[in-house]
C-alpha cells in the first residue's frame, strides 16, 4: 500500500503541468454542469410556484377598448353593461373548475398599478382610464384552465381572457433554452476532459511501461498495477468537483441567497437543499468522468 | 513441470506458424538448452509459458495447471511461481541493485520484513554482496545480469526462463552467469535457457531441444550444440 501511495504521489508530481490542467478542465466543465443542473431547479421551483397560483383575469370592455376595431365581444367604443357584467359573474362562478371570482374595477386596478410601480418612471404614463374592469379568477386545479378560458371568451362584453401561464410560458421556455444551452456546453467540455484524462494517463502508462512490463512479468496483480493510476486520476477529478462544488458555493451565496432572495421575495428561489443535490450528482460524474477513462487507457498496458 | 502437448501457434495475420505440432515434457530439477535460429520459436516457446498467449491448438501444462483452464485474472499467480531473465536484464535504472530486487516482492505483495530478509540472502547467492547501494545502471553487463537473476529468483519460482542470458556478454562473464544458473538449477528449480552460444551448451552438456521453423527436430539428453 505503501508502494502504490508513494508511486501515485510520485507520478502526480512528475505530471504536475497535466494534472493541473485535468483539474481545471474538470473545474471548468464540472462547474457548469453543476450550474445548468441548479438551474433546472430553480426552473422547476418557479414553475410550481407559479403554476399553482394561477389565476385567470378576464378583462371588460373599457370606452377605450377597441378603439375603432373591436376586440373580443366588445362593442367599439361601449363599455360592459352591468347586466352582461352580471352574467358573466354568474357563469364564471357555476362553473365547477372555478374556484373563486373575484371582481377588480379600474379604480382598484390603477391603486394596484401605483403600489406596484411606486418607484418606477412608468408610474406617470398612465391614468385611471387606461385600466379596465375585471374578474380574477382562480381555479380548482390550475392544471385545468382551458375549459374555462374558452367559456370566458364566448362571453358578451369580454374584451379578452388572460391566463399566468401564457405571460409565464415564453419565460419558461427562455430559461429551458439557457438551461439546454449551458448542459450542452457542460457535457461537451466534460467530454474533452474525459479524453484529456484518458491521454494523460496513457502518457504516464507510457513513461511508467518498463515498470509494468516488470511488474507484469513478476506476476503483480492487475489491481495492484492499477491502483496508482485510477488514484491519480481520482485525485485530479476530486480536486475538480471540490473546487467545481466551491465556485458554485460561491454563486449561490452571493448571488440568489444574498441578493436574489432578498429583492425578489415574491419568487421560490433555490438554497442549500438545491445545492447540495447537484453536488452530488457533480461528484458521481467526476468519479466517474475520472475512472472509466483509466480503465479503458490502462487496460492496453495490463492485457496479458 | 512443463508439458507441451501437440502445440502449435499461428500469429493473427501470419500464414507461418510460429511453432508446430509440439510434444515436449520438461521434469521438475531438468535443466533444459532450447536452441535454433532467430525465428525458430524459441522465444514463442518460453512467451506460452508465461501465458503471454494462447497456443492455437494442443494444450500446456505448467506447474500442474492447464494454461488453457486458467484464468486472467489468475496468471499472475502463475508468473510468480516462474523467473524470467533477458538478454537485455530490464533493470529499473533509477533504482539500486536492493530495490530492484526488492521491487519483485513488494509489487507481490509481500510484508517489508520479508523483503529486508529476503533479498540480501539472494544477492550473496548471485555474488553482489556488498553492492547494495549501488544503481543498476552503474554495475557491468555481467552484475546488471546478476541483478536481473537475484530478482528471478527472489520469489523461490519453481521454473526459470532465461532468453539468451549471455547474449551481451564476453565468454568470461557468460560463465559466471551460467554457473549461477547451475547453482540456481541445484536448488531444485527447473531452468529452461533458450540461447545462441555454441560454447556455454557445450561445456554444460545439458538435455538440449533444438527447434527449426518452429518444429522439434532434435531433443538429447546431454546434448550439444550443433548435430555435426
Amino acid at each position: 500500500m505503501r508502494h502504490t501511495l508513494s508511486e501515485t504521489w510520485l507520478s502526480l508530481r512528475r505530471n504536475v503541468s497535466m494534472t493541473v490542467s485535468v483539474v481545471v478542465t474538470m473545474w471548468v466543465s464540472l462547474s457548469l454542469f453543476g450550474i445548468s443542473l441548479l438551474m433546472m431547479q430553480q426552473v422547476n421551483l418557479m414553475k410550481g410556484y407559479w403554476y399553482d397560483k394561477i389565476e385567470i383575469t378576464v378583462y371588460l370592455c373599457s370606452t377605450l377598448s377597441g378603439g375603432s376595431t373591436t376586440a373580443g365581444t366588445c362593442e367599439a367604443g361601449q363599455e360592459t353593461t352591468d347586466a352582461q357584467r352580471q352574467l358573466i359573474q354568474q357563469q364564471l362562478t357555476a362553473n365547477p373548475d372555478v374556484a373563486s371570482v373575484i371582481y377588480e374595477s379600474k379604480e382598484q386596478a390603477y391603486a394596484e398599478f401605483q403600489q406596484t410601480y411606486k418607484n418606477s418612471p412608468i408610474l406617470g404614463t398612465l391614468g385611471v382610464d387606461q385600466m379596465q374592469d375585471s374578474f380574477r379568477v382562480k381555479l380548482v386545479d390550475p392544471q385545468n384552465y382551458q375549459g374555462v378560458v374558452s367559456q370566458a371568451q364566448t362571453m358578451q362584453g369580454v374584451q379578452s381572457v388572460q391566463d399566468l401561464r401564457q405571460v409565464l410560458d415564453p419565460l419558461f421556455s427562455v430559461l429551458n433554452g439557457l438551461r439546454w444551452g449551458t448542459m450542452i456546453l457542460a457535457v461537451l467540455l466534460l467530454f474533452a476532459a474525459a479524453l484529456q484524462i484518458g491521454n494523460t494517463i496513457r502518457l504516464t502508462a507510457f513513461t511508467r511501461r518498463r515498470e509494468i512490463g516488470i511488474m507484469r512479468l513478476v506476476g503483480a496483480s492487475n489491481s495492484y498495477i492499477t491502483l496508482p493510476f485510477l488514484l491519480e486520476s481520482l485525485v485530479a477529478g476530486i480536486l475538480g468537483v471540490l473546487a467545481a462544488a466551491a465556485t458554485l458555493a460561491v454563486a449561490l451565496k452571493f448571488l440568489i441567497i444574498d441578493r436574489a432572495q432578498v429583492s425578489i421575495k415574491s419568487l421560490a428561489w433555490i438554497g442549500w437543499h438545491e445545492f447540495f443535490v447537484a453536488i452530488l450528482v457533480l461528484g458521481v460524474v467526476g468519479v466517474i468522468l475520472a475512472v472509466v477513462p483509466t480503465l479503458i487507457a490502462t487496460r492496453r498496458y495490463l492485457r496479458v | 513441470m512443463i508439458t507441451f502437448d501437440d502445440v502449435s501457434k499461428v500469429y493473427p495475420g501470419q500464414k507461418k506458424a510460429a511453432l508446430r505440432h509440439v510434444n515436449i515434457s520438461i521434469d521438475k530439477g531438468e535443466f533444459v538448452f532450447l536452441v535454433g535460429a532467430s525465428g525458430s520459436g524459441k522465444s514463442t516457446f518460453m512467451r506460452l509459458i508465461l501465458r503471454e498467449y494462447r497456443p492455437t491448438s494442443g494444450r500446456i501444462y505448467v506447474a500442474g495447471k492447464d494454461l488453457s483452464q486458467i484464468r486472467q485474472w489468475k496468471v499472475p499467480e502463475l508468473r510468480r511461481q516462474i523467473g524470467t531473465v533477458f538478454q537485455d536484464f530490464r533493470l529499473l535504472p533509477g533504482k539500486t541493485v536492493f530495490e530492484n530486487v526488492a521491487f519483485a516482492l513488494q509489487v507481490t505483495g509481500r510484508p517489508m520484513p520479508e523483503i529486508k530478509r529476503t533479498v540480501p540472502e539472494v544477492l550473496e547467492l548471485v555474488g553482489l554482496k556488498g553492492r547494495e547501494t549501488r544503481m543498476a545502471d552503474e554495475l557491468s553487463g555481467g552484475e546488471q545480469q546478476r541483478v536481473a537473476i537475484a530478482r528471478a529468483f527472489v520469489g523461490k519460482p519453481k521454473i526459470l526462463l532465461a532468453d539468451e542470458p549471455t547474449g551481451n556478454l564476453d565468454p568470461n562473464t557468460s560463465i559466471g552467469i551460467m554457473k549461477l544458473l547451475d547453482r540456481i538449477n541445484r536448488r531444485n528449480t527447473t531452468v529452461v535457457m533458450a540461447t545462441h552460444d555454441a560454447t556455454v551448451v557445450d561445456q554444460m552438456r545439458r538435455r538440449v531441444i533444438e527447434l527449426i521453423d518452429g518444429q522439434v527436430v532434435r531433443d538429447q539428453k546431454k546434448g550439444v550444440y550443433g548435430t555435426d
